[in-house]
């Protein structure tokens, strides 16, 4: 019935929130930000023990990323519906769960993608080789959105509760970690010889696309179901 | 009625900054020309100078490295005198110096973080390592890094100066204790460091373009720190001119 | 071919709390309906339930006679509620030009551009500002703008006119005409009469609910 396609829609919402995170108070860069500090502050912890560090490296990169996805969001749907504009979106023939899954990919390019552009520079504190490195990059590449598309879910579960962040990273954590344990496993295969590679990443890549279809549907389920 | 009286004390306050233009607009060039020419010397005098007999060509470095980490502790101060500015002076000026002086200490450090990481890969063989001074620098690069992201955060600069001149002194008597407290986490896991810049007596030969190059970075810092306080004040110009112009749409119609 | 909105025996819940009870009016084309009452009378309610965003306790809403191939009435409707629906932090243009091709047209008709909506409300040439700068009139009007950019036959408005002045408020109710005029339908909550001829529906809380004349 509409004049133009479903697509048009699309990448002007994508854009538009894009564009959202890019400007002033937008957390495109506070979680690299964070990201960098979590990641920093350990050494102080365990000690500048270059072998150790270079051991635990990967490991400290996932955890950093997998807390850095978290922040933020919460104000995913939130913001949204501050405003009104999730009860437009909600009107809309467009079916819901494609405006979430949009909403989910511009979120993890303004916030997951800077994480992986970050990683190596954080390897090379960690004292991490060029193999664990691009390795630890490419999980972290196929392994974030996963974390998005399950924090939408908990975005949109609790979305109407005035300080839903902390919740939000509650619920999320859990439900994250078979994404943590493929991620560093594949990570640690790479560097490790007996050990293979390329089960683990497969395994991982296979929970991201099916995040990416339980996430947003059960997001544009709690959304609906949240309208008050 | 608030919205007027906030409007002319607004306006006496541009005053001053319109002063600091026309003063900014007379010493510019000078200031970027005179940068120029002692980078010139420097950089001639960097290049000539002969390599140390165990560090060899890398020692050229230690020109770019050592000025920008100066610098990077230099404008932390000038950030920390500004805020005083902002806090006990409430200075118009100061809150506009403290914001822009944030990316051009981030800048520096960074550069002292990357010479650094150049350097020392030849030296330890490897990019980085938790050397107390290097852990410092680090730190201090996060905290520029946090700054700039709370002066993006607000959007409005008069609310964002208070609390930001806050942080920045809080930041400021903190140095003291994070280079302690790493200093003591570094002598704790590594007895012996690996190795120390500067502390034993330079050799002349070594000091001459380090100081000329010193002093080039100095000027380079003021000189951007001007120009960027003079597009800090455009920019807030611009925005009160932008307001004014959403106020008074409409309302002849 | 014209539309018309039906409802029947509507009543919702709130919580637990009834707040609303068997409700049927019908709008035809061309028609507006004007919901007051005093606070607390379920206004808001009922316009959310008519835009689909609440779910009904009992009844239906429906558009009959329509050509379009819709799955619910609300995908026909613009909602303008108590909340802007627009970003602060994107210029007023950003914000209309994201609606307008997130919404697009329904079938018949469709939206007029960005500058001439602005104009339209009294607001031409400002729409490169950030629409934080706007103060809260100016920020009514613009969200108004986007009943305009985006073509829907039915418009239900909560309190529309209340942050706006006189003149911004003859300024709608002339857009409200056009609309009308058109063959749309308008539904609006409010206390101050919109300045167009309307029928008028009187909730009075959950003692009952009576249909007034034409006023």
């Amino acid at each position: 019935m509409a004049k133009h396609s479903g697509g048009t829609r699309m990448i002007s919402l994508f854009l538009r929130d894009l564009k959202l995170s890019m400007r002033a108070g937008g957390g495109a860069l506070i979680g690299v930000l964070f990201f960098m500090t979590v990641v920093a502050v350990v050494p102080f912890a365990v000690g500048p023990d270059l072998n150790l560090l270079s051991r635990i490296g990967p490991a400290i990169l996932w955890i950093g990323a997998l807390l850095a996805s978290l922040l933020g969001l919460d104000r995913l749907f939130q913001a949204e519906r501050e405003d009104g504009s999730l009860d437009l979106m909600l009107m809309q023939e467009t079916p819901l769960v494609l405006t979430v899954l949009v909403k989910c990919l511009a979120h993890w390019t303004a916030t997951g993608l800077p994480l992986v552009i970050a990683a190596p520079l954080l390897g090379l504190f960690m004292n991490m080789n060029e193999v664990a490195i691009g390795a630890t990059m490419l999980t972290l590449l196929v392994g974030t959105p996963a974390i998005t598309f399950i924090g939408a879910t908990g975005a949109a579960v609790a979305v109407t509760l005035p300080r839903g962040g902390l919740l939000v990273s509650i619920l999320v954590l859990p439900l994250a970690i078979p994404v943590l344990i493929f991620g560093v496993s594949a990570a640690y295969a790479a560097v490790q010889d007996p050990a293979p590679f390329l089960p683990p990443l497969l395994i991982l890549i296979a929970i991201t696309l099916f995040f990416a279809v339980i996430g947003p549907l059960a997001a544009a389920l709690a959304l609906r179901s949240a309208s008050d | 009625m608030s919205e007027n009286s906030l409007a002319i004390r607004k306006f006496s306050d541009l005053a001053n900054p319109t002063r600091f233009l026309a003063l900014a607009a007379r010493v510019l060039p000078w200031f970027a020309g005179l940068t120029v020419l002692l980078f010139a010397v420097g950089l001639y005098l960097s290049f000539t100078t002969e390599g140390d007999y165990q560090q060899g060509e890398t020692v050229r470095i230690m020109y770019v490295h050592v000025p920008a980490a100066w610098l990077s502790m230099m404008c932390y101060s000038v950030m920390a005198l500004s805020a005083l500015g902002t806090l006990v002076w409430r200075h118009p000026l100061a809150d506009v110096a403290a914001r822009a002086a944030a990316p051009i200490g981030a800048s520096f450090t960074f550069l002292a973080l990357v010479t650094g990481s150049l350097w020392g890969k030849p030296m330890w063989g490897t990019w980085w390592v938790w050397d107390a001074r290097l852990t410092s620098v680090f730190v201090l690069f996060l905290m520029y890094l946090g700054l700039m992201a709370l002066n993006r955060a607000m959007d409005e600069p008069g609310k964002a100066a208070k609390v930001s001149a806050v942080l920045i002194l809080v930041g400021f008597v903190n140095i003291p204790i994070i280079k302690f407290s790493v200093e003591w986490w570094n002598t704790l896991h590594q007895p012996a460091s690996v190795l120390r810049l500067g502390g034993s007596a330079i050799d002349p030969e070594f000091l001459r373009p380090l100081l000329v190059m010193a002093v080039a970075f100095t000027m380079l810092f003021f000189t951007l720190h001007i120009a960027a306080m003079r597009n800090e004040i455009w920019r807030r110009r611009v925005t009160s001119m932008r307001r004014q112009a959403a106020r008074s749409a409409g309302r002849e119609a | 071919m014209p539309i018309r909105l039906r409802v029947e025996g509507l009543s919702a819940k709130r919580g637990e709390d009834l707040i609303f009870h068997d409700i049927s009016f019908i709008v035809a084309a061309g028609e507006a309906l004007i919901v007051t009452g005093p606070n607390g009378s379920g206004k808001s309610t009922l316009l959310r339930v008519l835009a689909g965003l609440l779910v009904p306790e009992s009844g239906v809403v429906r558009l009959d006679d329509t050509t379009a191939d819709i799955s619910h009435p609300r995908e026909l409707c613009h909602y303008l509620g108590h909340r802007n629906a627009m970003k602060r932090e994107l210029t007023v243009e950003e914000n209309l030009s994201f609606w307008k091709s997130f919404m697009g047209d329904s079938v018949g008709g469709s939206g007029i551009g960005l500058e001439e909506a602005t104009e339209a409300l009294g607001l031409g040439g400002i729409s490169h500002l950030p629409f934080g700068y706007l103060s809260a009139g100016q920020q009514r009007r613009m969200a108004m703008a986007k009943l305009l950019v985006a073509y829907r036959p039915v418009w239900i408005l909560d309190e529309p006119t209340a942050a706006l002045d006189a003149a911004a408020d003859r300024l709608f109710a002339g857009l409200v005409e056009r609309h009308l005029g058109a063959g749309g339908i308008v539904i609006a909550a409010t206390h101050q009469p919109l300045g167009v001829a309307a029928r008028e529906l009187r909730m009075t809380g959950f003692t009952g609910v009576c249909e007034g004349a034409e006023s």
